[in-house]
């Protein structure tokens, strides 16, 4: 108890620092929230925490914290910060709350896109969405006369261009770390060619024509790109643009921003955002939203609090002192340059990631299979043979295929 | 020591060894036998996603886990025998390569893969730990007094240095154009990717753990040094034995105790290597068999994790350490008969 009240009154202080400043309500049900730990959150958790009694973990492992934080009884936190992904585990458990009663109550100004609705019950507020799209810089592409690549033939040929003109040893850059990132790599350029990932029965379904040309596409990307590819990620991509270094890379809107960042960018205003590359079928991108659930294991007054200190987080305020942070999905969201490659894959037809339980392992069979046939190892029906044979045994063992 | 106060001395510490090791480790046997999951139904969800301006609802058939009345995942708990121990040895895959003498594929078998690295990083950095910890002890033993005790602060080091961020060190040190690649670019004229094929990484690890472990080593054998009969070596020089000789007929082989105690540590050390593999970022060329237990157990992001797996993977890494230790162990145990 003593501990509880010592901690209590440390969450407090850290809390109190420039609190009540612009917070529509003074809430007084001590709150906490766990979520990822990027600038977004950052500054939505920082608005939060201006209502006082908040306190919040920003935490890239959050993920492997919040089912178990979110089933205990209270839940540990009351407030979660998800993706499409990780509602998944949350939503199989039923430890968030449906959100209804508290929306008509206090989201009158909350857009009807924000509502994440499954089978009719709101589950989660999106705050914004991302996707990886293409950023080319158009300085390099217009001294050598090339066109906005639209697909990725057009992006292979442009990088042979750059590369022959000696402007650059390796004009393309990609999130090829392996693991997550090459999976989802991967992701998108299957969906792009109109591929779909199961069967009847969760059976894996990707080796085929489809899988292959994903494959092929993802190889003739490694030709130009830092031989040192497969432990290249979203950070050390964004630093290549910030360095000059490459020319193209199919990259997430949440890091358009760093790009005109005068700190850190020899780049500022050279670098245009774009629709990703087409597939044979729709842009080789996935969509996806970030946003809030409340945990179920908690009274009603403090998910009421709680919900409206969510909100308070991503009102129009936030939004507009941190507009190019993120593509925000908000009434006071003004759409800039930086953000026009997120909404133009949107509109030629991007799917959204099909989250799921057996997606989850089929991503992660995906980001350590992959690299066998990047590194020449083995071929690509090989590869994807075996990636599947991996899911199965995965699969198998979580209790989603019978045996 | 009469035995009530032999029991109260030693009681505390065997308790604490059966509730930390023992227990875990019969835990994580039984837990390699048996495969616990969720019972899937499966149910048409509609799930709607936000768009731009509109939103996108799809209908689709999803495996849902059941849940009893309380709210909670019902589970059931199968005994499995040794199916997790054959997925994660897959033994017939393996067969096949060996028999077809195709090597090349045996090699992207994951455990496999893991156990040849594995097995190569820890005979190879043994030796070289051995020899470099020697080097070191008995160079500190030779330094003048008054510098001795920053010599041997300074040769510490790198043993102080938590591994983690040692590795992340030497991973920036010389990843994309990192300083050291950059110099090294620069004295031989070349490109030069360290990060883009394993061999590279293989031997930047190995460079990385002798740097790290050998200060240890060194300590030991330093203290070993002052034990070394003053009388004997005093005859040797007379005799005319060269420094070489000294060293090898009357140094080495009272230090041996030391040196097997300090390859026992090592075997163990080594085998368990994971710290390189993850601040390398290299599971894409080079894995371990620790890291392999690791990737069993981190959750996907649907939050999936593959405890049967992790613990069969787990055990075996047990038995390799255990296979390992037997030569030293066989070694210490017929001297200690023969000292008698």
């Amino acid at each position: 108890m003593k501990l509880k009240t010592i901690l209590m009154a440390g969450a407090m202080s850290i809390a109190a620092t420039g609190a009540w400043a612009d917070c529509a309500f003074e809430n007084d049900v001590p709150l906490k929230s766990l979520s990822a730990g990027f600038e977004a959150w950052k500054a939505v958790t920082d608005a939060m925490a201006e209502c006082g009694n908040f306190s919040a973990s920003l935490d890239q492992e959050f993920r492997e914290k919040q089912p178990e934080a979110f089933a205990a009884d209270p839940a540990l936190y009351q407030i979660g910060g998800v993706s499409n992904a990780t509602l998944v585990p949350l939503l199989n458990a039923g430890t968030v709350r449906p959100l209804d009663d508290l929306v008509e109550k206090y989201g009158q100004d909350l857009l009807p896109n924000q509502l994440i609705k499954v089978d009719g019950k709101t589950m989660a507020i999106a705050m914004m969405v991302n996707a990886q799209h293409l950023m080319y810089r158009d300085d390099v592409l217009a001294e050598l006369d090339i066109e906005e690549p639209k697909s990725y033939d057009d992006v292979l040929a442009a990088a042979a261009k750059i590369k022959e003109a000696g402007v650059m040893d390796y004009p393309i850059g990609g999130t090829f770390k392996t693991g997550w990132n090459l999976g989802q790599e991967f992701v998108n350029m299957y969906l792009g060619e109109g591929g779909a990932f199961f069967g009847d029965g969760n059976m894996p379904a990707i080796n085929n024509e489809q899988g292959v040309a994903a494959l092929e596409t993802l190889k003739a990307m490694t030709d130009y790109m830092d031989p040192e590819y497969l432990v290249s990620d979203s950070t050390y991509v964004q630093q290549q643009f910030q360095q000059g270094k490459i020319a193209m890379a199919n990259l997430w809107a949440s890091r358009a921003a760093a790009m005109n960042d005068e700190a850190e960018s020899q780049v500022v205003g050279k670098v245009t955002m774009a629709a990703a590359p087409m597939g044979s079928a729709v842009p080789a991108t996935t969509i996806w939203w970030d946003g809030i659930v409340l945990a179920s294991n908690m009274s009603d007054e403090e998910a009421d609090a709680a919900f409206r200190v969510a909100l308070e987080g991503m009102d129009t305020d936030m939004v507009s002192a941190n507009n190019d942070v993120a593509v925000w999905l908000s009434p006071a969201y003004s759409a800039g340059d930086l953000a026009a490659g997120a909404a133009a894959s949107a509109e030629g037809g991007a799917k959204a990631y099909p989250a799921s339980g057996p997606m989850g392992i089929m991503h992660t069979s995906l980001g350590n299979g992959l690299a066998d046939y990047l590194t020449g190892a083995k071929d690509a029906p090989t590869t994807l043979a075996d990636i599947e044979a991996d899911y199965i045994t995965a699969a198998k063992e979580a209790g989603l295929i019978s045996n | 020591m009469n035995f009530r106060t032999f029991a109260a001395f030693v009681g505390p510490s065997v308790f604490m060894m059966l509730l930390f090791i023992a227990f875990p480790l019969i835990s994580v046997f039984k837990q390699s036998f048996y495969v616990t999951q969720p019972i899937y139904e499966t149910v048409e969800k509609e799930t709607c996603t936000p768009g731009f301006l509109t939103q996108t609802c799809v209908t689709e058939t999803v495996s849902q886990p059941r849940l009893d009345e309380e709210g909670k995942v019902i589970t059931q708990t199968q005994y499995v025998g040794w199916e997790s121990y054959r997925n994660v040895l897959e033994p017939e895959r393996a067969w096949r390569a060996i028999s077809d003498g195709n090597w090349n594929v045996l090699s992207t078998i994951n455990f496999w893969k893991a156990l040849r690295f594995t097995l190569t990083f820890t005979l190879i950095t043994l030796p070289l730990v051995i020899v470099c910890g020697l080097g070191i002890a008995v160079m500190i033993n030779n330094a003048a007094h008054a510098i001795r005790g920053p010599v041997i602060f300074i040769s510490l080091l790198p043993f102080i240095i938590t591994p983690v961020i040692g590795v992340l060190s030497v991973n920036w040190l010389f990843r994309g154009d990192g300083i050291l690649t950059a110099l090294l670019e620069w004295w031989l004229n070349r490109d030069i990717a360290l990060f883009a094929q394993a061999w590279t990484i293989e031997v930047l690890m190995m460079l990385y753990r002798v740097w790290h472990v050998a200060p240890f080593a060194a300590i030991v054998f330093y203290a070993g040094l002052q034990t070394v009969n003053q009388d004997s070596l005093e005859s040797a020089v007379i005799d005319g034995a060269t420094r070489w000789q000294r060293m090898k007929y009357i140094v080495i082989p009272h230090l041996m105790p030391l040196i097997i105690f300090v390859s026992m540590i090592h075997l163990m050390d080594s085998y368990r290597v994971f710290e390189e593999i993850v601040g390398f970022a290299s599971q894409g060329y080079v894995i371990s068999l620790q890291w392999l237990t690791y990737d069993f157990l981190v959750p996907d992001q649907a939050g999936n994790r593959s405890i049967s797996r992790a613990s069969a993977s787990a055990m075996l890494t047990m038995i390799g350490i255990a296979i390992l230790l037997i030569f030293p162990l066989r070694r210490t145990w017929r001297d200690h008969k023969g000292g008698h």
